[in-house]
């Protein structure tokens, strides 16, 4: 039991500064491209946004000479090239909620914490590094399926080039939009922490409130429809028309978006300062 | 002093899970955090950690809060709880995560694998480990940025008994070094192998902070089992020179307040033949057990044994 006095303590040298953003993207890119489930959910995100798109396209392509005068003459090849990218808007919400709650899911978020005590600051390095991800593989999946439907879409079917009024737009804006929806889901998981409720949450929002709207007055309906990421999205798919009734503006609809997800994000960030982790 | 906790308090709903908690854990000691199950020792850790937060109180490592530290895995290594680790990520991928937020270089990684003997799985995914593979992980990480400080909730947990004795002269070690370390236990028996020094906490209060050779000498109230065929001679002969005795189940004597020389000698002057003369020294456990008894979250049936009691949920 006698024990060695020590009359110093344990001395070294450590580097001076602090750990910085930089340092915890870094560990945030070591920790997203380390787990298999980021590759496989991204290249769902890939297959099921160009998988839709291309049998979307091909459908219509064997269909067009059955449609109607009227739907040939509004008939948009860019939105329907891009139908595949907003069912994989579902996958890449997936991804953003299981890169927050997987950390608190298996406790790595202790680890993290011990590393960057910080909690605002990895908050934001975890944003940035998925958040570019993100928009890289949704722009990237936009502008694939864009070129995939368009060439499928062969005569007699009209198609649309990235020179077509509106179109560059579209797919732009679209993959912006779906990239934004991933750092959306990130931001709610911040603060449900628990995968299954974020995802079901996610889904209320992005599905099932806006069709329980539907059995509302329909002044209510109008009033309100606009303000969902649902419609926002649509009126990227709309270039021949105009923006659907009761709708932002394409670039509003981001700019609103956008604002969601940065109050998403600051209210997560103040739970995750207050909560104990 | 390094660690210095000061009037820590922690409620979790109307459960007051830390209650007014100060102490102070000196460098160059392995200083045992030593409770039963529930007392709060795993939620002090967390407090010093800045991960959960204090109702009321303070908690300090190297004079700063934690949240303040500029390089923490660099100053604070902690092993809080098994496993809390991506089942999905290899264990490099999980230490190399830990060393870029807090720019340690990569060769550091290899180094502390090889230190806990993980080096030949160090690629397999973490959920594929053991639970001592786990806990071995948890060490690395813990000693990843060779912090002067170190934290370990429950280490040998999980553990084969090589890996319990290699934790032993892991500690015993770094504390040679001059760091600073912190062990939670709700064994006695393994603090008073590892530990100079020992907080023992109950129902979220200190009962007291002590050095283990303090505790030892304070433990060994001696008793002396007698047996004689003459119980009640004996019996009344100590009582009158003012010892206190107990008939036990088996027909023997227990005596306290007297030693065997003095029973001996006492016997002997009054002619009575003795069968047996022990002496007994009282076990760290019950001095433990002594020290906790009103403060034990989950008392078990009157029927458990205390050594039973110690070993629920281990």
């Amino acid at each position: 039991m006698t024990s060695t006095p020590a009359t110093l303590n344990y001395e070294k040298p450590t580097p001076g500064g602090r750990y910085s953003l930089w340092d915890l993207m870094r560990s945030e890119w070591l920790k997203l491209s380390s787990v298999r489930s980021t590759f496989w959910t991204l290249g769902l995100t890939v297959i099921i946004g160009l998988g839709v798109s291309a049998i979307a396209s091909s459908v219509t392509r064997s269909h067009w000479s059955s449609q109607s005068a009227s739907s040939r003459a509004s008939f948009d090849p860019t939105s329907l090239s891009l139908t595949g990218v907003f069912v994989a808007q579902l996958i890449i919400g997936v991804l953003g909620v299981m890169v927050m709650s997987g950390e608190y899911g298996t406790g790595t978020i202790r680890a993290t914490l011990s590393a960057a005590p910080r909690r605002p600051l990895v908050l934001l390095a975890k944003v940035a590094v998925f958040g570019v991800v993100a928009l890289v593989v949704a722009l990237v999946t936009s502008f694939l399926a864009f070129f995939i439907g368009q060439t499928l879409l062969t005569a007699p079917a009209v198609h649309a080039t990235l020179s077509t009024p509106g179109a560059l737009r579209e797919v732009v804006g679209t993959g912006l939009f779906i990239g934004l929806i991933g750092i959306f889901s990130l931001g709610l998981a911040t603060i449900i922490r628990h995968t299954a409720g974020a995802i079901s949450t996610f889904v209320a929002i992005l599905l099932v409130v806006p069709n329980i709207l539907r059995a509302f007055p329909i002044s209510v309906f109008n009033d309100t429809i606009r303000y969902f990421p649902s419609r926002i999205g649509a009126a990227f798919l709309s270039s021949n028309q105009g923006p659907p009734r009761n709708a932002f503006s394409p670039w509003n609809g981001l700019l609103v978006m956008a604002a969601y997800t940065v109050a998403l994000l600051i209210l997560g960030a103040v739970v995750m300062v207050r909560r104990d982790a | 002093m390094v660690i210095e906790a000061k009037g820590l308090t922690k409620r979790f709903g109307d459960k007051l899970a830390v209650d007014q908690l100060s102490f102070d854990v000196r460098p160059g000691f392995v200083t045992g955090f030593l409770g039963p199950n529930g007392s709060g020792k795993s939620t002090t850790m967390r407090m010093i950690m800045g991960l959960d937060y204090a109702n009321a109180g303070d908690a300090r490592v190297n004079g700063h809060h934690y949240h303040d530290l500029r390089w923490p895995l660099r100053e604070v290594g902690a092993l809080l709880e098994a496993r809390a680790i991506h089942p999905g990520r290899s264990a490099r991928k999980h230490l190399l995560m830990m060393a870029a937020a807090n720019r340690i270089a990569r060769r550091r990684v290899d180094e502390v694998l090889d230190v806990v003997g993980l080096s030949d799985v160090a690629n397999q995914r973490v959920g594929k480990f053991s639970l001592g593979m786990g806990q071995r992980l948890g060490i690395a990480a813990a000693l990843l940025g060779d912090p002067g400080v170190l934290l370990f909730d429950e280490p040998i947990n999980g553990l084969d008994p090589d890996g319990i004795r290699w934790v032993r002269l892991l500690l015993k070690s770094l504390a040679q070094e001059g760091r600073t370390v912190f062990v939670s236990s709700h064994l006695m028996s393994e603090m008073a192998l590892t530990a100079d020094e020992v907080v023992i906490i109950g129902k979220g209060r200190l009962i007291v902070q002590i050095a283990i050779d303090e505790l030892l000498a304070q433990s060994s109230r001696r008793s002396v089992r007698v047996s004689s065929p003459d119980l009640a001679s004996l019996r009344s002969a100590l009582e009158v020179v003012g010892a206190t005795t107990s008939v036990e189940e088996d027909g023997s004597l227990t005596v306290r307040g007297k030693d065997h020389r003095e029973i001996g000698t006492l016997a002997a002057q009054h002619s009575i033949v003795l069968y047996e003369l022990t002496p007994q020294s009282e076990s760290l456990e019950e001095a433990f057990m002594d020290l906790t008894e009103s403060s034990v979250e989950y008392t078990g049936s009157p029927s458990a044994s205390p050594q039973q009691l110690m070993e629920t949920e281990r």
